[in-house]
C-alpha cells in the first residue's frame, strides 16, 4: 500500500522480522496458550492473531496483541488492513510455516541460553566455596604437617600450644561462619561484568594464602623446623589475617553502600511513572541491579493496552497527510530546500488539522471516567451483594446440613459467578482482564474468605493496578534488562550519571544526582526566656 | 487625629463640661473609656489610626450626664481637666476622671466631623 511508506517511519515487514526474533516470544505463546482458557468467559469473541499478521495497535508491543481484546475501533481497522495487504502485495513474507521455523530456532537458543545461565549463575557460589574450604584448609594442614613427616624430631610445647589450639579452633569456627555468611549465598542476580570489589578480596585472599604457603614450605617444610611452637603461632597469624580479610570484606562489600548519598530518578519511558530512590556508594551495575529490585516492588505493571490511545492519535494525525513527491529528485543541493519545504509543508497542514484533537481528547476521557466510575459501582454492589451469601461457620451451625457446609475454595466457587460478570467488564474497562485469570481470582477470593476480609479488601486487588512483583511472572513483560551505560558499568555513580535500562517493551530512564552536604548548626534557647505579653483592651466606666 | 512623631500633636478641639452625678456614693459621669498606652491601639473600633494609643470614649449611658452635655461615643478625649489624656495609662485616666474631691470635669475631646466641620466653615469663607 501506498500509505505503509509514509506511515511514521515504521513499515509492517521490518515489524514483523524483528518481532519473531526477539527471545521472548517462546513466553508470549505459551501465555497466549494458558490464557485461551481465559476467553471462555468473554462475551465477545476474541482475535488471537498469528504472529505475523499486521496489527496496528501493537507495535512497540512486540507480539500478537493481548488476548485481551484489542478496542472495537482497532479490530475493524484491523481487518480492513488486512484485506487489502492480502490483496494489494505481491510478495507474502512470512507465512505460517516460515513462522514456526523460527519458532524452533529462537526456542533452541533460549535453551542453550539456560544452560548457560545457570552455569553463570552458581559460579560466585562456587568460587566462594572453594576459596573458604582453601581458606580453612590451610591452617590445619599447616598444623598436621609437621606431625606427619617428622613427628619424631618435633619439639611438644605445653599449655601455650594448647591456648593457641583453642584459639585456632575457635577463631577457624567464627571464619567458617563468616564465611559463610557473606559468601555462600544465593546469587541475587546475575550482572553483566565482575564486581570489582569481589575479585580485588578474592585475589587477596589467595595472595594472602600463597604467600603463606610458600613461607611455610620454604622455612618449615624444607629446613624441617622442630619448633612446633612457632609453627603454631605462624598458623594463628595467618587465621587472624584471614579474620581481618574478612572485615575488610564486611566493610567493603555490606557497608560501604549503605549510607545514602546520592538521589536516583527513575522514570519509565512508557507511561512516564517516576519514583525517587536514595542510594549509597555503587558501581553502575550494582546501582542498576538495587533499581530494577525496587522496579519490581513500586512500579505498577506495566500496561501497553493503556497506551495504544495515543498511538491512535498519532497515527491518525500523520496518516491524513499524504505527502507525495511528484518531482524527480534531482541534485543533492536541490533535494536539500524542498525537503525542507515539504517537512514545513507537513507541519503547517497538520497545525490546521489539530484543531479538533484536543477536542476529542477530552470528551473521550470525560467519557471514559464516567463508564469506569458506572461499572465501578456495578461492580461494588456485585461484589457486596456476593460476601454477604457466604459466613465462617459457628458452633451452632454444626447441626446444619452436610451439603451446605463447605470448605473454602467450594465457597469461593460458590460465590464467584455472582460477580464474575461485573468484575469480568470492570476489568475490561480499565484495560486490565490480562492480568487476572480466573484461577487467580478464585485463588484472591479464597485467600480473603480464609482470612476474614471486607468486600472492598477483596475489590481492592483489581481496583488499583499493583506492583509488578504481585502478579505472576508471566504477565510482568519485564524479564531481560539490558544495561546500557556510556560510562564503565562497574564504574561508580557520580553525580550527572545517566544510563538507561531497557526491556522488550520499555525502558527505565535512571538518572543520578548527589544529595546536598547538610550544614546543621545549633541554637541554643533558655528555657525560661519564653514570656509572653498580655495586650488588653480593657473598657472602664467612669 | 494622626500625629507625626516628633512634631507637636495638633488637632481640633471641642470643649465638653460634665457635672458629675451623685449615685449611691459614687459621683458618676455615664461613659465608658478605653485606650491607653498600656493598651493594645489595634482593638480600638473608633481609632483612624491604628496605632493610637489615645483615651477613646467607648460607651455613653443614655440619659446621663455626659450625653447631656455633647460628649460623642468615639470622641478621642485630650485633656481633662487640664491634665493630659494622650499620654496616659488606661488607669491615670481612669484616676483623673473620677477624682471624689471635684464635681465638674472640663473635657477637651476631638472628633473626626469637627475637622472637617472647621474646613467647611473655612472655605465657606473665602478671604477677602
Amino acid at each position: 500500500m501506498d500509505t505503509e511508506s509514509t506511515h511514521s517511519g515504521y513499515s509492517y515487514h521490518s515489524s514483523r522480522s524483528g518481532r519473531s526474533n526477539r527471545h521472548g516470544e517462546r513466553s508470549r505463546e505459551r501465555h497466549k496458550a494458558s490464557s485461551s482458557k481465559d476467553s471462555v468467559r468473554s462475551e465477545r469473541s476474541v482475535v488471537i492473531n498469528p504472529p505475523d499478521s499486521p496489527s496496528q495497535d501493537s507495535p512497540v508491543h512486540n507480539g500478537e496483541p493481548l488476548p485481551g481484546e484489542p478496542t472495537p475501533a482497532a479490530d475493524h481497522e484491523d481487518d480492513a488492513q488486512d484485506d487489502n495487504w492480502g490483496e494489494t502485495t505481491t510478495a507474502v513474507t512470512g507465512t505460517s510455516e516460515l513462522s514456526v521455523s523460527q519458532e524452533e530456532v529462537v526456542g533452541l537458543g533460549k535453551e542453550i541460553q539456560d544452560r548457560t545461565h545457570s552455569f553463570r549463575r552458581y559460579l560466585p557460589l562456587a568460587v566462594g566455596l572453594c576459596v573458604g574450604l582453601l581458606v580453612v584448609a590451610t591452617p590445619l594442614v599447616f598444623l598436621l604437617l609437621p606431625g606427619l613427616m617428622w613427628p619424631d624430631r618435633l619439639q611438644a610445647c605445653g599449655a601455650a600450644c594448647e591456648g593457641l589450639f583453642l584459639s585456632i579452633s575457635f577463631k577457624l569456627l567464627i571464619l567458617l561462619v563468616a564465611v559463610w555468611a557473606l559468601f555462600l549465598r544465593q546469587g541475587r542476580a546475575c550482572l553483566p561484568r565482575v564486581c570489582v570489589y569481589r575479585a580485588f578480596l578474592t585475589t587477596l585472599t589467595l595472595l594472602l594464602t600463597m604467600s603463606y604457603w610458600l613461607f611455610y614450605g620454604v622455612r618449615i617444610l624444607d629446613a624441617q623446623d622442630e619448633d612446633y611452637h612457632g609453627i603454631v603461632q605462624f598458623a594463628v597469624s595467618l587465621v587472624d589475617s584471614q579474620l581481618f580479610v574478612h572485615y575488610l570484606a564486611v566493610v567493603l562489600l555490606e557497608l560501604r553502600h549503605l549510607q545514602p548519598c546520592y538521589s536516583i530518578c527513575v522514570i519509565r519511558s512508557t507511561d512516564g511513572e517516576t519514583r525517587h530512590y536514595n542510594v549509597g556508594q555503587h558501581s553502575i551495575q550494582r546501582a542498576a541491579l538495587s533499581i530494577l529490585e525496587y522496579y519490581y516492588r513500586d512500579f505498577s505493571l506495566h500496561n501497553p493496552a493503556l497506551l495504544s490511545a495515543s498511538k491512535h492519535r498519532a497515527a491518525k494525525h500523520l496518516a491524513g497527510l499524504k505527502v507525495y513527491n511528484v518531482d524527480a529528485p534531482g541534485s543533492t543541493a536541490a533535494a536539500q530546500p524542498s525537503n525542507g519545504n515539504q517537512s514545513r509543508a507537513m507541519v503547517t497542514a497538520a497545525g490546521k488539522r489539530k484543531d479538533n484533537a484536543h477536542n476529542e481528547l477530552y470528551y473521550e476521557e470525560a467519557d471514559y471516567e464516567r463508564r469506569v466510575r458506572k461499572r465501578r459501582a456495578r461492580l461494588v454492589v456485585a461484589v457486596e451483594e456476593a460476601f454477604t451469601h457466604v459466613r465462617r461457620m459457628k458452633k451452632e451451625d454444626e447441626n446444619a446440613t452436610p451439603s451446605d457446609i463447605m470448605d473454602v475454595r467450594e465457597a469461593a466457587l460458590a460465590i464467584f459467578p455472582s460477580m464474575a460478570r461485573a468484575l469480568q467488564k470492570y476489568l475490561r474497562t480499565t484495560r486490565r482482564q490480562h492480568c487476572h485469570s480466573m484461577e487467580s481470582i478464585q485463588k484472591h477470593l479464597a485467600f480473603c474468605l480464609i482470612n476474614n476480609m471486607s468486600p472492598k479488601a477483596f475489590l481492592e486487588a483489581y481496583l488499583v493496578p499493583g506492583p509488578t512483583l504481585q502478579y505472576s511472572p508471566e504477565r510482568w513483560m519485564a524479564d531481560q534488562w539490558t544495561l546500557v551505560s556510556e560510562a564503565s558499568v562497574t564504574s561508580g555513580i557520580k553525580e550527572g550519571t545517566e544510563f538507561l535500562l531497557k526491556c522488550l517493551d520499555f525502558s527505565l530512564a535512571v538518572t543520578v544526582k548527589g544529595i546536598p552536604y547538610i550544614r546543621l548548626t545549633e541554637e541554643y534557647i533558655d528555657p525560661k526566656s519564653h514570656k509572653f505579653l498580655l495586650l488588653l483592651q480593657s473598657e472602664t466606666s467612669v | 487625629m494622626s500625629f507625626i512623631p516628633g512634631q507637636p500633636v495638633t488637632a481640633v478641639v471641642a470643649r465638653v463640661e460634665i457635672k458629675k452625678l451623685r449615685q449611691d456614693a459614687n459621683l458618676i459621669l455615664g461613659f465608658s473609656i478605653g485606650g491607653g498606652i498600656d493598651q493594645d491601639p489595634g482593638q480600638n473600633p473608633f481609632s483612624e489610626d491604628k496605632t493610637d494609643k489615645g483615651i477613646y470614649v467607648t460607651r455613653i449611658s443614655p440619659g446621663g450626664p455626659a450625653e447631656a452635655a455633647g460628649l460623642k461615643i468615639g470622641d478621642k478625649i485630650m485633656q481633662v481637666n487640664g491634665w493630659d489624656m494622650t499620654m496616659v495609662t488606661h488607669d491615670q485616666a481612669r484616676k483623673k476622671l473620677t477624682k471624689k474631691r471635684e464635681d465638674v470635669v472640663r473635657l477637651l475631646v476631638t472628633r473626626k466631623s469637627l475637622e472637617q466641620t472647621v474646613k467647611q466653615s473655612m472655605c465657606s469663607y473665602p478671604r477677602p
